[in-house]
């Protein structure tokens, strides 16, 4: 089937099987490997991305479902020198160890800041719920995305997270 | 010296890649030509194999191989076991199941094809045929004469026995004074669950007669080491990546039949073969954790004084051996004292098999269990006193000081218990929370505070004491560009060494930070190493760094004070410079760098170069302790447990980057806690896994904890220079004790099993409140 999605602000055609999870439609197709896969079954977050702006689990996702949406993943977010807020956070924070449920995790808070831009800890801690970590115990990514709120206005928009505001 | 690094809450190098998505984990590795690798496995427990056939595999879309013992016999070695001990029994373990399966999960066949869909389709169409054999899951059943066999040859289902004993037994058994506590403990299985699940690509390339293998893993010198061995390609010619590794925890700290299969499918079919394990795999067959039983005697006398501790160890190796599977229930006798000055000690261990996935290093391994038995010891003994568990703790603790001897034989290099314990009662409010606990119980609320004043085995080890070895090597490069490269044997995987590795040589060097560049996992670029596990990256791997720098730096010296014409004792290095130390005369760091490979002004003698290697050997294992506190409410309705508080100060010995410490803190009070209340893996009596998915293993998600409060007090150890102990498995150690405490505290009971459940503790209540019940 012939699909179109706008990844990380970008139209791209693709001819895929209609059983193609959107998850590797992004990292076999797009080559965007930011997105990881955890469980398969929705359960772990590792592979949530932004589809038309709101936080999805793109493993239980078929690729033709997001035909004609456009599509946020962590490589659309920020870059080096410019990070996004969340990033920045994560960094400063010590938000991550081995990194794989990071994109997921800062996705999840994407959403959440986007809906509620000063969540007190326990809105963070309940936000992130269908994300899990096992490294870092949560408590420095819930320190990050506060670093999150109150750093946030200070940088320039990525293109791509200004087009998310306009949607 | 100029440069502060080490001490500093220095923000990780590792961490712009992998906020950016830009890291590169194994699953996100492709190579020109891949295929990729899918699994049939074992549905039951045990089972005789009658028939299998492939040919409905083997004619789907896309597929290139499927491949069954058959085709491996003779030409692919076992799945290894390195441990060792008298009188083990070790069990075939053929990377596909040769005519018996053991365990569900097991695997029966490999499915190679184009494309991963559909080397999963075709894994669906490999047709087993099973007779289904009487299984075991219970230890207590595997121990009896009638037990089903999970391997015939051996005659029962007893791996290893193994005993500790320590201390004069005949004068506690004579006091009457003594009295004693017995005690079941269930240490229960546990799912090690790295968010990323194993993986790996195999790439043979025939022409060169070269094998390459990235794999998600712990050890990557260990595993080529090993894939050599199991696939006769001439070690040489093997290279194993481990890239970055998506947590790990001890679950691949292992050589598995897939990482085999793989490498066999790649050289058979001359192309790259990726295999990348889903989470229902991963349950199923990547090694579990704990899975003990403890039959615990507690002897004490009514002051509080513990003098003696019996226990009979049951360790569930499941069906096969993995790496170091009958290895990790022997520390469990010894580190059984904890911190506590106990006169004698017995123990027996026995290692059963029963029809479950093998068991292995889960963070802790062996030492968690050891530290729930006397944590667990120590609160009943208060319970049973009506002491505060302080006082019990108190009266028990050695003296402070270096080097003390254990009756289990075990000579721990620091102590000072006291220390942390004192500053968590402070930290924690203890007295105020026992007064908040009284006036809430006579509103009829449970609250629950629970101790844990934990020692644990770091730094792992003395390679007179470790099954492959336990120094660890480290080399310092500096470029003649004067930046610095650093290779580490240790693996990291999450732990952050990139960063602190960088700190130790930028302040030795006393250059910026930024000039270092930390490379791991890779045999090609690495010349030798063991890896990360067992709380020793830092305490051996680092050792490793911090000597190999100091070498550096002494031949360095040498290079500008001949430069310079004066002595070598007589320069410094200040802020990248190397100079005399009233600065009169100096050569930029740089510049020493570049003379050691334009080898033009060297001093005579010298070899040109500048690169050192040093091989760090611990001359003993490190003792980290520490003191945990946590409170607990507990639902006197619904039996719900809420974790309200908790306290944890930890002496991990010296600190190089506190921020580092703090994530491993947390990270392993979360694992820790996540044994405590949620985390339980379960088998039926028919060795039917019942927790196989995510929706039924309980990972612990962000709610379930409070705000951590963390402290530390830092004694550095003798047993190596930089003073560091470790930090990586503390939190795990302290924190399930500490909260089982708890929950005990709150309902007024002796014991009670893990995972503390809502249906357990309010069946605990239920029995409580019932006439005559232990409450009333």
């Amino acid at each position: 089937m012939k699909i179109r999605i706008k990844v990380n602000g970008n139209w791209r055609e693709d001819d895929v099987e209609p059983r193609l999870l959107l998850v590797h439609y992004l990292r076999e197709l797009a080559g965007l490997t930011g997105t990881h896969i955890g469980c398969e079954t929705s359960l772990c977050g590792a592979c949530t991305v932004l589809l038309n702006g709101e936080a999805a689990k793109s493993c239980t996702i078929f690729a033709v479902q997001a035909d004609g949406a456009e599509v946020t993943t962590i490589e659309g977010l920020g870059s080096d020198g410019n990070f996004h807020p969340l990033q920045q956070g994560f960094w400063e924070e010590h938000g991550l160890q081995c990194g794989f449920c990071t994109p997921g995790m800062i996705l999840t808070a994407h959403q959440l800041l986007g809906r509620n831009p000063h969540p007190t800890r326990e809105e963070i801690r309940h936000a992130l719920d269908g994300n899990l970590c096992r490294c870092t115990g949560y408590q420095h990514i819930v320190k990050a995305i506060e670093w999150a709120v109150e750093h946030s206005g200070s940088r320039q928009e990525s293109p791509t997270a200004r087009s998310e505001a306009t949607t | 010296m100029a440069t502060k690094l080490l001490g500093e809450r220095i923000k990780r190098k590792e961490d712009p890649r992998l906020i950016q998505g830009r890291g590169h984990y194994v699953d996100d590795i492709k190579l020109d030509g891949m295929l990729h690798m899918a699994f049939a496995r074992s549905p039951y427990g045990h089972a005789a194999i009658t028939s299998i056939n492939t040919e409905a595999a083997r004619n789907a879309p896309g597929v290139l191989a499927v491949l069954t013992s058959h085709d491996l016999k003779g030409r692919l070695g076992q799945v290894p076991c390195a441990a060792g001990m008298k009188g083990l029994k070790v069990p075939d373990h053929p990377c596909l199941a040769v005519e018996r399966v053991r365990y569900v999960g097991e695997p029966v066949a490999a499915v190679v094809a184009t494309d991963r869909y559909l080397a999963t389709d075709a894994a669906a169409l490999v047709e087993v045929e099973y007779d289904m054999l009487p299984a075991v899951t219970s230890m207590d059943k595997a121990l009896e004469s009638n037990s089903p066999l999970v391997h015939e040859k051996f005659g029962d289902n007893v791996a290893f026995k193994d005993n500790l004993e320590g201390g004069d037994w005949k004068t506690i058994e004579a006091d009457p004074a003594v009295k004693v506590i017995k005690q079941r403990l269930i240490n229960q299985r546990l799912g090690p669950v790295a968010m990323e699940t194993r993986g790996v690509i195999a790439s043979y390339s025939p022409g060169e007669d070269t094998l390459t293998v990235w794999s998600s893993t712990q050890i990557p010198h260990l595993l080529k080491t090993q894939l050599s061995v199991m696939t006769r390609i001439d070690e040489p010619r093997c290279r194993v990546i481990a890239p970055e590794v998506g947590g790990a925890f001890g679950s691949k700290l292992n050589v598995y039949g897939e990482e085999g299969v793989a490498c066999f499918a790649s050289k058979l079919l001359g192309k790259p073969v990726k295999w990348i394990e889903g989470r229902r795999e991963n349950l199923a067959g990547t090694i579990h954790g704990r899975d003990q039983i403890n039959d615990l005697e507690v002897y004490f006398k009514p002051d509080g004084k513990v003098v003696g501790l019996k226990c009979r160890i049951l360790a569930d190796m499941g069906a096969y051996f993995q790496l170091l599977t009958p290895a990790i229930p022997t520390s469990t006798p010894l580190m059984i004292l904890g911190c506590y000055d106990i006169p004698c000690v017995s123990v027996e261990t026995i290692g059963v098999f029963t029809n479950k996935m093998a068991t292995d290093a889960y963070r802790g391994a062996g030492r968690p269990e050891a530290t729930y038995i006397i944590e667990r010891a120590m609160s009943m003994v208060a319970h049973d006193l009506k002491m505060d568990p302080v006082d019990v703790r108190t009266r028990n603790f050695p003296a402070p000081g270096k080097d003390i001897t254990m009756a289990t034989g075990v000579s721990y290099d620091t102590a000072n218990y006291q220390k942390t314990l004192t500053k968590v009662l402070k930290l924690s409010g203890y007295s105020k929370l026992r007064k908040e606990q009284q006036r809430l119980r006579k509103k009829g609320k449970l609250l629950g505070i629970g101790l844990s004043t934990y020692v644990e085995i770091c730094a792992m080890g003395p390679s007179s004491r470790m099954p492959a070895g336990g120094w660890e090597s480290g080399t310092v490069r500096v470029e003649p560009t004067g930046r610095v490269t650093v290779l580490s044997g240790a693996s990291p995987h999450g732990q952050g060494e990139q960063t602190s590795f960088a700190q130790i040589v930028a302040q030795e060097l006393d250059i910026p930070f930024d000039d270092v560049t930390v490379f791991h996992g890779d045999t090609a670029q690495v010349p030798m190493g063991i890896g990360t596990f067992g709380s020793r990256a830092t305490a051996v791997g680092g050792t490793a760094i911090y000597v190999a720098a100091q070498r550096i730096r002494k031949k360095m010296a040498r290079i500008a004070a001949h430069k310079l014409e004066v002595k070598p004792g007589d320069v410094v290095f200040d802020g990248g410079k190397i100079q005399l130390k009233d600065g009169s005369k100096s050569v930029t760091f740089k510049e020493a760098a570049e003379e050691a490979y334009m080898a033009r002004e060297l001093p005579p003698g010298m070899e040109p170069g500048l690169s050192e290697t040093y091989v760090f050997e611990p001359p003993n294992f490190t003792y980290p302790f520490g003191a945990h506190v946590a409170v607990t409410e507990v639902d006197e309705n619904t039996g719900e447990v809420r974790l309200r508080n908790y306290f944890a100060v930890d002496d991990c010995g010296r600190i190089l980057n506190p921020l580092l410490v703090e994530g491993q803190v947390h990270g392993g009070i979360a694992q820790g806690a996540g044994q405590a209340l949620v985390e339980s893996l379960v088998y039926d009596e028919n060795a039917q896994l019942l927790t196989g998915s995510l929706m039924d293993y309980a990972v612990p998600k962000a709610h379930l904890f409070p705000w951590f409060e963390t402290a530390n007090t830092e004694t550095p150890t003798p047993v190596n220079p930089l003073g560091v102990k470790g930090v990586g498995e503390a939190g795990t150690i302290g924190s399930t004790p500490a909260i089982v405490n708890a929950v005990a505290d709150a309902l007024g009971v002796r014991h009670i099993d893990m995972p503390l459940k809502p249906e357990r503790v309010w069946n605990v209540l239920k029995e409580a409140a019932a006439p005559g019940g232990k409450a009333s």
